[in-house]
C-alpha cells in the first residue's frame, strides 16, 4: 500500500516528553479525520510505548527515542518507537499482563494496553542494543 | 491545580485534571497522599471527570493511593472516568478491590 505521509524525530528520554510524543502523533494522524476515539487509542498506545522508554531503556545513562510515524492511503498509521538502551531479556515476559520490574506505582499493563489500544504490535528487542516497538492503527475516520 | 481536594464529612474528594501519565503522577500521589495522612477520609473518592487524558499510569496511581488510604483503614472510589480510562481500569482488574461510580457522590 502506497504510502503518502511521514515524519520523524528523535527526543531526549525525560518524561516532560511523552505528553510531547503522543501529541506530535495526533497531530500527524489528524490529516487522516480520525474520530476522538481512533485519536484517544493511538495517544494511549504512543505514551505507553514512549513511557517504556524513559522508565526502562536507560537505566544510568542519558538516552534518546526515535519516532518515526509513516501514514498509508488505506488510513494505515505506522508508529515506531525505537530506543538504543538496555533492551529487553525476555520479551514474553515483558508483555504478560502485570508484570513489572519495577515496584511502586507501576502497573506493569504497558504492553497489553498498547496491543489492546492498536490493531497490530511488534517488539523487537536486543539486551544492550536497544527496543523498537512498532504499532499499527487503522484510521478508518468520520466518514 | 492538578488536583483539587475537598474535604465533606468523612469523605475527601480529589478531583483530578489535565493529563496523567507517569510524568505527572508524582505531583498527584504525593498531594493525594498529603491530604489522606493529614485528614485520614472513611472514603477517599478520585474523581476522573475533568482528565484530558490517561495511560496506564492512572492505574498505579489508583493502586498506590488505595494502599496508601487502606493502612489508614479508609476505602477509595473512583468516579468519572471516560470509556477509555475505563476500559484500562478494568484490564488491571483494579474493579476488585476499588468501586467503580459514575459520578462523585462519596460514602
Amino acid at each position: 500500500m502506497e504510502k503518502i505521509n511521514e515524519f520523524r524525530m528523535t527526543l531526549w528520554a525525560k518524561s516532560v516528553n511523552e505528553g510531547f510524543c503522543r501529541a506530535a502523533v495526533a497531530a500527524f494522524a489528524a490529516q487522516a479525520d480520525p474520530t476522538a476515539e481512533e485519536i484517544s487509542d493511538i495517544k494511549t498506545a504512543v505514551s505507553e510505548a514512549v513511557t517504556n522508554c524513559i522508565v526502562h531503556a536507560y537505566p544510568h545513562t542519558d538516552g534518546r527515542i526515535y519516532l518515526s510515524c509513516q501514514l498509508y492511503r488505506d488510513g494505515r498509521l505506522r508508529i515506531s518507537i525505537r530506543d538504543t538502551g538496555c533492551g529487553i531479556e525476555d520479551i514474553k515476559k515483558a508483555r504478560e499482563p502485570l508484570f513489572s520490574t519495577m515496584g511502586g506505582d507501576r502497573s506493569g499493563l504497558g504492553f497489553s494496553v498498547m496491543e489492546s489500544f492498536s490493531d497490530k504490535m511488534l517488539v523487537r528487542s536486543r539486551p544492550g542494543k536497544g527496543t523498537t516497538v512498532i504499532l499499527e492503527k487503522r484510521i478508518r475516520g468520520r466518514t | 491545580m492538578p488536583v483539587q481536594l475537598t474535604a465533606q464529612g468523612k469523605t475527601l474528594f480529589a478531583l483530578l485534571s489535565g493529563d496523567i501519565d507517569h510524568h505527572t503522577a508524582p505531583a498527584l500521589r504525593e498531594q493525594i497522599d498529603n491530604a489522606v495522612t493529614e485528614y485520614r477520609p472513611r472514603m477517599l473518592c478520585l474523581d476522573f471527570s475533568a482528565v484530558s487524558f490517561m495511560d496506564s499510569s492512572g492505574v498505579g496511581l489508583v493502586m498506590g493511593r488505595y494502599r496508601h488510604n487502606a493502612a489508614f483503614g479508609g476505602d477509595t472510589q473512583v468516579c468519572g472516568l471516560s470509556p477509555s480510562a475505563e476500559r484500562i481500569m478494568k484490564m488491571s482488574g483494579l474493579g476488585k478491590i476499588v468501586s467503580f461510580k459514575k459520578n462523585a457522590e462519596g460514602g
